[in-house]
């Protein structure tokens, strides 16, 4: 019995890695490949290593500081659900547990490539579920420095990619990369984001603005691997340069493939019994 | 034996109360009348009165099975009829799916309109409570739900009838004569005993949402009867028919737009009629880069019923509103419009504002206008009860 599933999973691992790329054998491509290629092949590479988390589940912790340094603090859970199907991304769940007027608001949302995603929310002191409008990529979150569009699920086709070069991140060495969105409504000309050569990880990204002016920089930090593959960050740190506001967003419990994490948590009906 | 039973049994009901979620809130709310009163007995002025509305949840079996009880309490009015008690919900769900059932005091809401809640119907109306529909009695049901690939199909078996309320001597928003409770009658033997039945078929395709609901019970809604009470005092006497409702709802959600119907169709009620409300709403997000959004609402109801069924205010209005969400920290948002009667022309103008406060506390205001209603109109009686709300709530 061991045995069998030990096998099965070295079978997984022999896979997984079997197409897996290491930074070094992305940069021997350089000179073959231009470097809106070089820069997909990252991106491609980065979501290669995280297929395969079936479901999890995490508790979120939000702070939002004011330009004066006032902060205060959102309660969140949440499941998301692994679509593997071409074309489509993942579905999340996102429960909110503060502030106290808005416990049990719920934000259910199915997320497309290009197409805008399909969401909805449900109110719990009317019992109202209602569909709402993914057209907004670049309002806040909740009046957070966190935009809709930052917290979608990062699909690979949503973007274009450019790779621009190496630099130190930190201890690491980075991929320096830019994003383009591909999607309608962004807030965004480009994303200039740093991925780690090491497990492909994002460490920051710098949001530049419609004007291209540099609006907003996101710092990912406190990396674990789970399953001995897939890498979550615990901090998320959201700069606005232009109104000196924060958004703090950090993980706890993360979970994966959770028996108590079922697809049907993700359907539409499941959201009047949610909690 | 016993003693290590009676221990096991102090040990689970000591850990069951700790796993006992309580949320809700308590709050002050203060409305002041504009105008004079019109019908004796009516306060003037200010009124205040204290809110409660605990929520207690208690979940098992990885939420799978879910307790909730929600008891709702208003004190300290001066209408007697209007400080009033009432179990909100007090309901067990269980989530065997496919299926899942919830046992109890149950409440939920059908429709997507945002000024006509013409297709909601499982909940009486709390009348007394606001003007505007969305506070509601509890509903005593068996609710069991079956969710497919095509869709979720949910039945309802409600044993026990809910008399709306409606306003005393003392309240305002009332006819001259005031509803006698004691006085209510019904159509069918059974009376408020009689077993009310719901069918609803739910899903969505792409962009597009829809339902579609048959009713068939006791009509929500009662004939305001005028007669004498048992003093001999004019009252106006509650008469709830038996009614068949079939209804739909469809919301497309394009791009900033969602276009929105709901429709019916009502017999027991002197002949057939037909009600529908449809509309749209466009918002403009985060206008210059504010994260303001602005939506703008327009929505039309109309109503064939004759005077054999309850009257209604929306048989041919227009609604044109708009919503403000700041996005900001405080949840901060406006919500203003007007119903307008396109036969009469008769407004009904509302606001309501909302931001939180802190943590724990939120601040809401709320206006109503009555405009313009002629003689003939049951918007007349309410023409001195145009009145501004400030509520403050502590949730917990």
């Amino acid at each position: 019995m061991f045995k069998s599933l030990f096998t099965v999973a070295s079978l997984s691992l022999v896979s997984a890695s079997a197409f897996a790329l290491t930074a070094d054998e992305i940069l021997a491509k350089k000179d073959q490949v231009t470097a809106e290629e070089l820069g997909k092949m990252i991106a491609q590479e980065a979501d290669r290593r995280d297929i395969g988390w079936s479901t999890s589940s995490q508790k979120m912790t939000m702070k939002l500081t004011n330009a004066h340094g006032e902060s205060v603090i959102r309660e969140m859970r949440s499941k998301n659900l692994e679509i593997q199907e071409e074309g489509k991304g993942d579905w999340a769940i996102t429960v909110f547990d503060t502030p106290a007027d808005v416990e049990g608001t719920a934000f259910l949302s199915y997320t497309n490539i290009l197409e805008p995603d399909d969401q909805w929310l449900y109110l719990p002191a009317l019992k109202r579920v209602k569909r709402i409008s993914s057209r907004n990529k670049s309002g806040p979150f909740v009046g957070s420095e966190f935009a809709f569009e930052d917290l979608s699920s990062r699909e690979v086709e949503k973007y274009t990619y450019k790779y621009i070069g190496q630099e130190a991140c930190g201890e690491l060495e980075c991929f320096k990369l830019e994003a383009y969105p591909a999607y309608e409504h962004s807030g965004y000309t480009k994303q200039v984001a740093l991925i780690d050569t090491a497990e492909f990880r994002s460490q920051k990204i710098d949001f530049y603005n419609r004007r291209n002016a540099l609006l907003k920089t996101l710092e990912s930090s406190d990396y674990k691997q789970y399953l001995g593959q897939y890498w979550r960050p615990h901090t998320l740190f959201m700069q606005n340069h232009l109104t000196k506001k924060s958004t703090t967003l950090n993980f706890s419990e993360y979970m994966f493939k959770d028996p108590n994490v079922r697809e049907s948590d993700f359907r539409k009906s499941a959201l009047k019994r949610i909690r | 034996m016993k003693k290590f039973v009676l221990f096991g049994l102090t040990a689970w009901v000591a850990s069951a109360a700790q796993a006992v979620d309580l949320s809700g809130y308590m709050g002050y709310q203060g409305r002041y009348f504009l105008h004079d009163t019109l019908m004796p007995g009516q306060s003037a002025g200010a009124q205040h009165a204290l809110i409660l509305e605990p929520e207690f949840q208690y979940d098992w079996n990885n939420r799978r099975d879910q307790f909730t009880f929600v008891p709702y309490a208003r004190l300290g009015e001066d209408d007697a009829k209007r400080n009033h008690f009432d179990i909100r919900e007090l309901n067990w769900l269980h989530d065997a799916y496919p299926y899942e059932v919830r046992v109890g005091i149950i409440k939920d809401f059908w429709g997507v309109t945002e000024s006509n809640h013409l297709i909601d119907i499982i909940n009486q109306t709390d009348a007394i409570e606001n003007t505007d529909g969305e506070d509601k009695l509890g509903q005593p049901a068996v609710q069991v739900a079956y969710q497919a690939d095509w869709g979720t199909l949910r039945g309802y078996l409600m044993p026990f009838f809910r008399e709306r309320t409606y306003p005393g001597v003392n309240g305002r928003f009332r006819a001259p004569i005031v509803v006698d409770r004691k006085q209510t009658e019904y159509e069918h033997d059974l009376g408020r005993m009689h077993p009310d039945i719901a069918l609803r078929y739910s899903h969505y395709i792409g962009d597009w949402d829809f339902g579609v609901s048959h009713f068939h019970g006791t009509s929500r809604e009662p004939l305001l009867i005028p007669r004498l009470n048992a003093s001999g005092e004019p009252v106006l006497s509650p008469y709830y028919q038996i009614i068949d409702q079939t209804a739909i709802d469809v919301q497309a959600t394009k791009d900033a737009w969602l276009w929105k119907l709901e429709a019916m169709t009502r017999s027991g009620q002197g002949d057939r009629f037909y009600a529908a409300a449809f509309g749209l709403e466009y918002t403009f997000y985060d206008i210059k880069r504010t994260g303001i959004d602005f939506g703008v609402i327009a929505e039309y109801s109309h109503d064939t019923r004759t005077n054999f069924a309850p009257q209604t205010i929306l048989d041919d209005d227009i609604f044109v509103g708009g919503r403000v969400t700041w996005n900001d920290i405080q949840d901060t948002s406006l919500l203003a419009g007007a119903i307008i009667d396109r036969d009469t022309k008769e407004r009904y103008v509302s606001a309501e504002f909302e931001r939180r406060l802190g943590q724990n506390y939120k601040l809401e205001l709320e206006s109503r206008f009555f405009i313009g209603a002629p003689i003939n109109s049951v918007g007349y009686f309410s023409r001195s009860d145009d009145y501004v709300q400030l509520s403050l709530s502590r949730y917990f």
